[in-house]
């Protein structure tokens, strides 16, 4: 079998039992809180239209942004009670995508809630109420019952919704079968793509499939298909969390990864040397630039590498160059004092914001540094990817060069380097240690002013972990050993649009190369 | 037994009964009759509490409706009315045993209970674990007076109970219920249009117009009264039909 699937399949029963863990808390929880609103909502105006326009004005919010929305919002209330109650809850991963995605499963539960309850036979009620069932008898024994139905088909709906917008998760750090998908998105590996799609889209059929037995019992009042579809989900549900139940315990570790590959792979190694220590360590992928910083110091995530210059500007706020040194040390010192986080130390290469360009281009229109560009920029179109142009080096390269592009887009890096191949847009902004660079022989612009700071990456330690021995005796082997070339091939090497290696081989190719491969 | 006391119901603003001030007595079979928007079923269902008045008291066997939680006095009073109401999730056996249930009843006891209110409402024995929607019409509702009664209530309210049915089943479910009404000592109450129905069953008819009483009496009082337009217009089908059958019985 392709080394790719085989990958993937390893990956399965961790990322399936977080995605069904999350589908089944969203919808629960959803399910709660929507009947009895439906319930509320059917009998009252004053509250079924209020209810149902926010239900339907949450659904207008698309998934991802929900998603990330809680996160913030999550953070600052966990700041608050700390400082109240000297007691906070994690902002990030599990936490903010339960919500979001309860929110998310409420309309169609509550809206065939209340069509369902509304639709009960009006003789009906008016017998139950007749023969002397009390408020709360009518409700259970005949309007409920009658309208279990219509009330399923909605939570049938949310369901599909549910497991389908779960795959969303990602980014906010909450492992699903969408890490497949971010993943293989950001290292053009479209195999993982198609896999956590394919995950997702049998998970969500096999739940439809069985609430529709349940849904279908129901409606024809055959207990033997809902007895049949309940056990089916539920035997569904605990093979599937079977995982969870057997992870062992004992120290357990978060480290973090931005969303790019070279932070996929760097984690996937730091993981790795601290398993080899008997300690178990899980990645948390595909966070934001900012995320991941607050994330760590608010003890979210025990480690993850950043680079210097992303700290110096974004961080502290500060925008002079003092040498590539001197900012190292500055920034340690100030990071411990401010948020009492470790730099533990750096790894030895420099993942710096480059402009680059490809070489016919720049051939052509006499360019080679970032001087020269900023005579011609006005005719050129400018690629960035996602965070480039609301990051403070923006600014500065702007403010340095002048620089006024006639045109410019953001893409999703993968995309970003496909649009400069084919000529949609003619400079990018590129990363130093992109094994792409090298790959496609790509004009790397020189920065004479030095307006872009030094990008050395480290390693970060939350303040919980700033003094732990198991840590640092896992990291220390990865200070100073990787060379910019061997970062380079190890993100060329998952990153190439033939013969890639999956995230955990690049790791350990990396790990030999740096000579700390953690015996397996 | 029943006791309107100054009795008005408003709509909207817009006077449907009253005021209204009738006894009806125990044992009594009492028609309330008179077209549509007449005010018959508003006041029936203002002896089970399903309508409260805007003023006055209603009294059923010397308690004011309302005092006690109506639930409860719901369970002694039965009620019947033309769409039936049968619980279609229930089987005909669980729809009858309901009122027993509510009342507490140990299951045997309902169970005996089913077997017997099949019987005396004439259908076969075996039907009680099939569901209402495969009965029809006259039987559904015969399944209707069987829940009514199952609890063993002295009130029975009746809503154009027969309605919806043919001519045939309607005359066949009536004469088996005033039996009913006989044998179990029941004071019933049944609203209708139909004056040839109340004419059949009932021992007291008050025919009511705009939420007023226009008479009041038994069927050969009602027989006497020529002056009241309401009243005559009521009158003059069951006596066009008596007049026709008279002349084709002669000749």
């Amino acid at each position: 079998m392709d080394d790719r699937i085989l990958a993937a399949w390893r990956l399965l029963p961790g990322y399936l039992s977080q995605h069904v863990l999350l589908s089944l808390c969203a919808l629960g929880i959803g399910f709660a809180i929507s009947l009895p609103l439906a319930v509320a909502a059917s009998r009252s105006a004053t509250v079924r239209w209020p209810s149902l326009f926010v239900a339907s004005l949450i659904q207008t919010i698309p998934s991802l942004a929900l998603l990330a929305l809680f996160y913030p919002l999550l953070l600052a209330l966990s700041t608050l009670t700390r400082s109240w109650f000297g007691w906070g809850f994690a902002a990030l991963g599990f936490l903010p995508s339960v919500m979001a995605l309860t929110l998310y499963s409420m309309l169609p539960i509550l809206r065939n809630g209340v069509a369902g309850l509304r639709g009960v036979d009006p003789a009906v009620m008016e017998a139950a109420r007749g023969i002397g069932l009390t408020g709360s008898q009518q409700l259970l024994w005949v309007q409920l019952p009658l309208s279990a139905p219509v009330i399923m088909a909605g939570v049938r709906t949310a369901a599909v919704w549910t497991i389908g917008a779960a795959t969303l998760a990602t980014p906010v750090g909450q492992t699903c079968l969408g890490n497949y998908i971010f993943q293989g998105l950001q290292t053009e590996n479209w195999v993982f793509v198609l896999f956590g799609c394919a995950a997702a889209a049998v998970l969500a059929l096999a739940a439809d499939q069985l609430l529709g037995l349940i849904e279908a019992g129901l409606t024809h009042r055959r207990r033997s298909l809902i007895l049949l579809g309940s056990a089916g989900l539920v035997i569904g549900s605990v093979v599937a969390l079977l995982p969870i139940f057997t992870a062992s315990a004992g120290p357990s570790y978060k480290i973090g990864a931005k969303n790019f590959a070279e932070q996929y792979i760097l984690a996937r190694v730091m993981a790795d040397q601290v398993s080899a220590t008997g300690a178990k360590a899980t990645v948390s992928e595909d966070l934001g630039s900012a995320t991941a910083y607050r994330a760590l110091a608010a003890g979210e995530i025990d480690a993850y590498v950043d680079y210097t210059g992303t700290l110096w500007t974004n961080v502290l706020d500060r925008h002079d160059n003092p040498g590539r040194e001197a900012m190292l040390a500055e920034v340690k010192t100030a990071l411990m004092r401010r948020d009492g986080v470790r730099l533990f130390g750096p790894l030895g290469y420099e993942n710096a914001y480059v402009l680059a360009m490809r070489p016919d281009r720049a051939r052509a229109l006499g360019i080679r540094s970032l001087a020269d560009l900023s005579a011609k920029a006005p005719s050129l179109k400018f690629g960035a990817d996602l965070e480039f142009l609301s990051r403070p080096e923006w600014t500065a390269l702007r403010k340095a060069y002048g620089l006024g592009f006639g045109a410019m887009t953001s893409y999703q890096p993968t995309f970003m380097y496909r649009s400069l191949e084919d000529g949609s847009v003619d400079v990018i902004s590129a990363f130093s240690s992109d094994g792409r660079i090298a790959a496609d022989h790509l004009v790397v612009l020189a920065d004479p002013k030095q307006a872009l700071p030094p990008y050395d990456a480290v390693i970060l330690l939350a303040p919980g972990r700033a003094e732990d021995a198991r840590l640092a005796k896992a990291f220390k082997p990865l200070l100073g050993a990787i060379s910019v070339e061997a970062m380079r091939q190890a993100n060329y090497s998952v990153d190439r649009p033939g013969d890639k290696l999956s995230i955990a081989a690049a790791a350990r190719r990396l790990e030999r190369r740096a000579g700390t491969g953690a015996p397996r | 037994m029943i006791s309107f006391d100054a009795v008005t119901k408003d709509f909207a603003g817009r006077r449907a009964v009253g005021p209204l001030s009738v006894t009806l007595e125990a044992g009594q079979f009492v028609a309330l009759l008179g077209g549509s928007g007449c005010g018959k079923t508003t006041t029936l269902k203002m002896i089970n509490g399903l309508i409260t008045p805007t003023s006055g008291v209603v009294r059923v066997a010397g308690a004011v409706v309302g005092d006690e939680p109506l639930h409860r006095l719901r369970r002694r009073i039965g009620y019947v009315f033309q769409e039936v109401g049968l619980f279609p999730h229930m089987s005909v056996a669980e729809n009858i045993a309901m009122g027993p249930r509510l009342a507490g009843w140990d299951g045997p006891r309902a169970r005996a209970r089913v077997a017997e209110l099949l019987e005396l409402v004439a259908l076969p024995a075996d039907c009680g674990a099939r569901l209402p929607g495969t009965f029809s019409g006259g039987q559904r509702q015969r399944v209707g007076v069987a829940r009514a009664l199952a609890a063993g209530p002295s009130v029975m309210l009746m809503d154009e109970p027969f309605g919806a049915l043919d001519p045939v089943t309607r005359d066949a479910l009536g004469r088996d219920f005033r039996a009913l009404h006989e044998r179990l000592g029941l004071t019933t109450v049944m609203v209708t249009h139909d004056m040839m129905e109340a004419l059949l069953l009932a021992d007291r008819i008050i025919v009511l117009d705009q939420g007023q009483v226009r008479a009041d009496g038994s069927p050969r009082d009602l027989m006497g009264v020529q002056s009241d337009p309401v009243v005559a217009a009521l009158m003059e089908t069951p006596r066009r039909q008596a007049r026709r059958l008279e002349a084709l019985a002669h000749g």
